[in-house]
């Protein structure tokens, strides 16, 4: 881990009150999760405990205490995406990777995550693949997508 | 951009910046909502201003990437000004036509939105039958305006609401301007926004602050998003009215970690207005300052509630605290703190505008003005829907949304998202307000509305819910943490074919706890999805619980999959894309489901060719048993 990537993160929040979310935040972008190593760096610089840092952390459903893997597939389980078959879509996705929501693959590859709705409803059922948007899906659709990944 | 310091130099820039706009000048807007932007509207707008270049129209057509239109059903859309032609599900191959035809003036046909009733062409966006029942005084600017851009707000009176405040009314009274429009706030409650700002105007304590709640967590719910992604100042400027009538010199926006355009809108919008002295010091010259800050969420539903925002603007995780003191008294540090949701602040300029009067005569007795609607689900036309208050339900659902998609019969609309409820077929007539959704055991809520047909399960539906509920609750009061878990198990083993005598009964008494004893709204209102359902659609419970069935064949435990042999024509089509390897058969040979190998995907039964529609569900009774061998041979061709 970068410790210098860390102390600027902490640096762009000089004087400012409250700013541990948005410093986390901060991290897991950068890092795409938040390492042990990132908290007590964290922890040392703001002279807050680590407890409560890690309480911060995992409550919070964008910050990941796990390495996550180099594509993140969300899911959209929102009431449209559900009535419109969105659990198929989700169990098909679970069969391909062979993991559940919340977990990474072995070869690091993909994440899968389960979100409680993505706000375009009207495209249900929705999968986002790093950040890109397929909506309209189906099971066969949704597979079809992850095997363009590499 | 030059600094504004006075209304003079405001109207001059406006002035300015319309005499540079030629209003006959054609305009091709590309509808850049997050919607849209999923069916490839950045190529389409790429593939247009290409277009523009290459036939050398830059001096004669304009090319704009607005907010989103609302039709998120036909994207994308793309609307070609001044005369409003609206073309839908545009791909990038049409740009050369349609950069031609705004030139000329002429419509493509093949490209314009067909009205599936009557089968006719529509060409003007204001005909087209999902548009032309709506009243989007707030959500209509949207198509009109690149959010990235103030000039285009500027041009259509924007801050002009602001310059009026700052200039010619005193705080008291924009106060009350806001309590006699009778706004009420959009976010779920409807607490009368005026009075929750002269709570937090009249509170001890400085600073005082003021907060935008862009937490939209409600499932299925997306206004605020699409406001605040395309029409960020019309945000920031009915928080600077507030602001000054409140007293607060400080404002936070919230927004939550799933919005990254919204957060990256807003940015560029509070630096423009800044940069112009809309917002910052001495805005307009009037000696009132004001600034913004940008709060990210970082994934969590019940931060959205207000104190539990209060707590996640410190830097704390985002749980509810009790509100013995409210948070208007006693926000963000102990700080009198006054919390509106996205909506309820863009409508302040619209009323100080127009007046009071002009606001209150939109709407019903009790609830004033419009209200954003997310029309989705099992609806033909899905999109975003503005209407007065009081319009018929049935009005929403037909006229707007065109309708169940493949005849399908409706079963319910669920409003109010987690903490709301499902109203049945017999209320379709009711007028939609905040006490007419109430009345019927829902509520308002963000505005999230959706449409469920014969194929939703209402007792899968509650499950649902409970099941998002026990995932978002903070865990800090027992009876949310330990009560919708137990709910959730009764509800799952009612899907799963375990239910009981007694169980409807246990929900219910549970429910009046949960109700009763729970810290927040997120576990007070919990139990409103099931007692909705067991009030409406007791029926459906019934069968669950008594004859193993799930009348819309959803819950997976109670259906099997089964092909028709009389039907089935061995195609192979089923056969060869199950994943569990669970269909047998051949080229000439009747395809059987080996049930105890089935997973239930339900593969089978969408990929059957319709001509066939030999896969059938079957729920609350046995699979009839497989043909024996020698009678699955297929013989063809005897007409």
């Amino acid at each position: 881990m970068d410790q210098e990537k860390i102390d600027q993160i902490v640096d762009n929040y000089t004087g400012e009150d409250g700013v541990l979310i948005q410093l986390l935040l901060d991290v897991q972008k950068e890092l795409n999760w938040v390492p042990k190593e990132a908290v007590q760096r964290i922890s040392e610089r703001l002279q807050i405990p680590l407890s409560q840092i890690y309480r911060v952390a995992s409550f919070y459903k964008s910050m990941s205490l796990k390495p996550r893997g180099r594509h993140l597939v969300n899911v959209c389980l929102g009431t449209a995406c559900q009535v419109r078959d969105g659990p198929r879509v989700m169990d098909r996705i679970r069969d391909v990777l062979g993991i559940n929501p919340g977990e990474t693959t072995p070869d690091m590859k993909f994440t899968l995550e389960r979100v409680n709705c993505l706000g375009c409803c009207a495209l249900g059922p929705v999968m986002v693949v790093d950040g890109e948007y397929h909506g309209k899906m189906m099971p066969a659709k949704a597979e079809e997508i992850l095997k363009g990944y590499v | 951009m030059p600094r504004l310091d006075s209304p003079a130099e405001l109207e001059a820039l406006r002035q300015e910046i319309l005499s540079k706009r030629d209003p006959d000048k054609p305009c091709i807007t590309i509808c850049s909502g997050t919607g849209c932007h999923a069916y490839g509207s950045e190529k389409v707008n790429a593939a247009l201003e290409k277009e523009v270049k290459k036939q050398g129209l830059k001096a004669e057509v304009d090319v704009r990437r607005t907010g989103c239109h609302g039709f998120c059903e036909r994207g994308t859309l793309v609307v070609i000004y001044p005369d409003g032609i609206c073309y839908v599900n545009v791909q990038p191959e049409d740009a050369a036509e349609v950069v031609r035809s705004a030139k000329e003036n002429k419509v493509i046909d093949r490209l314009l939105y067909v009205d599936p009733t009557t089968g006719e062409k529509v060409i003007h966006e204001s005909d087209i039958p999902f548009y032309k029942y709506q009243n989007r005084i707030i959500f209509g600017n949207n198509r009109r305006i690149d959010p990235k851009s103030i000039d285009d707000y500027i041009a259509l009176d924007g801050y002009s609401a602001l310059s009026k405040v700052l200039s010619q009314m005193t705080p008291e009274q924009v106060l009350e301007e806001v309590k006699r429009s009778g706004l009420r706030g959009r976010g779920g409650g409807g607490f009368p926004t005026g009075w929750k700002w002269q709570t937090t105007r009249d509170a001890s304590g400085e600073p005082k602050y003021v907060i935008v709640n862009c937490d939209e967590g409600d499932p299925g719910a997306y206004m605020d998003r699409s406001l605040m992604e395309g029409n960020p100042h019309s945000v920031l400027e009915g928080l600077t009215i507030g602001a000054y009538a409140i007293g607060s010199h400080e404002g936070f926006i919230y927004v939550r970690a799933e919005y990254p355009l919204a957060v990256e809108n807003l940015d560029i919008a509070i630096q423009q207005a800044e940069g112009c002295g809309l917002l910052g010091k001495n805005i307009l010259g009037s000696g009132f300052d004001f600034e913004v800050k940008v709060h990210r969420g970082a994934g969590a539903f019940v931060s959205g509630e207000s104190s539990a925002l209060m707590t996640a603007i410190e830097g704390k995780v985002g749980e509810p605290r009790p509100k013995y003191i409210h948070t208007s008294e006693k926000g963000i540090w102990d700080r009198p703190s006054c919390l509106n949701n996205v909506e309820t602040w863009a409508n302040v300029p619209l009323i100080i505008n127009n007046g009071a009067n002009w606001y209150a005569s939109i709407g019903t007795e009790g609830s004033k003005g419009t209200k954003i609607f997310s029309l989705v689900g099992k609806v033909n036309n899905t999109g975003l829907v503005e209407v007065p208050m009081g319009i018929p339900l049935r009005d929403i659902v037909y006229k707007i949304g065109g309708g169940i998609p493949r005849g399908k019969k409706f079963k319910a609309v669920q409003t109010g998202g987690p903490s709301g409820g499902c109203i049945p077929e017999q209320f379709l007539d009711s007028r939609v307000d905040f006490d007419e959704l109430a009345r019927l055991g829902s509520m308002m809520g963000s505005g999230g509305m959706i449409v469920m047909d014969e194929d939703t399960c209402m007792v899968d539906t509650a499950r649902y819910f409970l099941d998002f509920l026990a995932d978002e609750s903070c865990g800090k009061c027992t009876p949310c943490r330990e009560g919708i878990k137990q709910m959730l198990d009764i509800l799952t083993d009612i899907c799963g074919g375990r239910g009981q005598d007694g169980d409807i009964e246990l929900l219910e008494e549970l429910s009046e706890v949960l109700r009763d004893t729970s810290l927040c709204a997120l576990g007070g209102t919990a139990p409103n999805p099931v007692l909705t359902t067991i009030q409406y659609f007791r029926d459906e419970y019934a069968a669950h619980i008594n004859e193993k069935r799930c009348p819309a064949y959803v819950c997976k435990e109670l259906v099997s999959y089964y092909i028709d042999p009389a039907k089935c024509q061995a195609c192979m089509i089923c056969l060869r894309n199950c994943s569990a390897e669970a269909i047998s058969g051949g080229k000439d040979k009747i395809h059987v489901i080996e049930q105890s190998k089935c997973t239930k995907c339900g593969n089978c039964f969408d990929l059957c060719p319709p001509r066939f529609e030999a896969v059938e569900k079957i729920s609350g009774e046995s699979v009839p048993p497989s043909l024996p061998e020698d009678e699955r041979v297929l013989v063809r061709g005897k007409e």
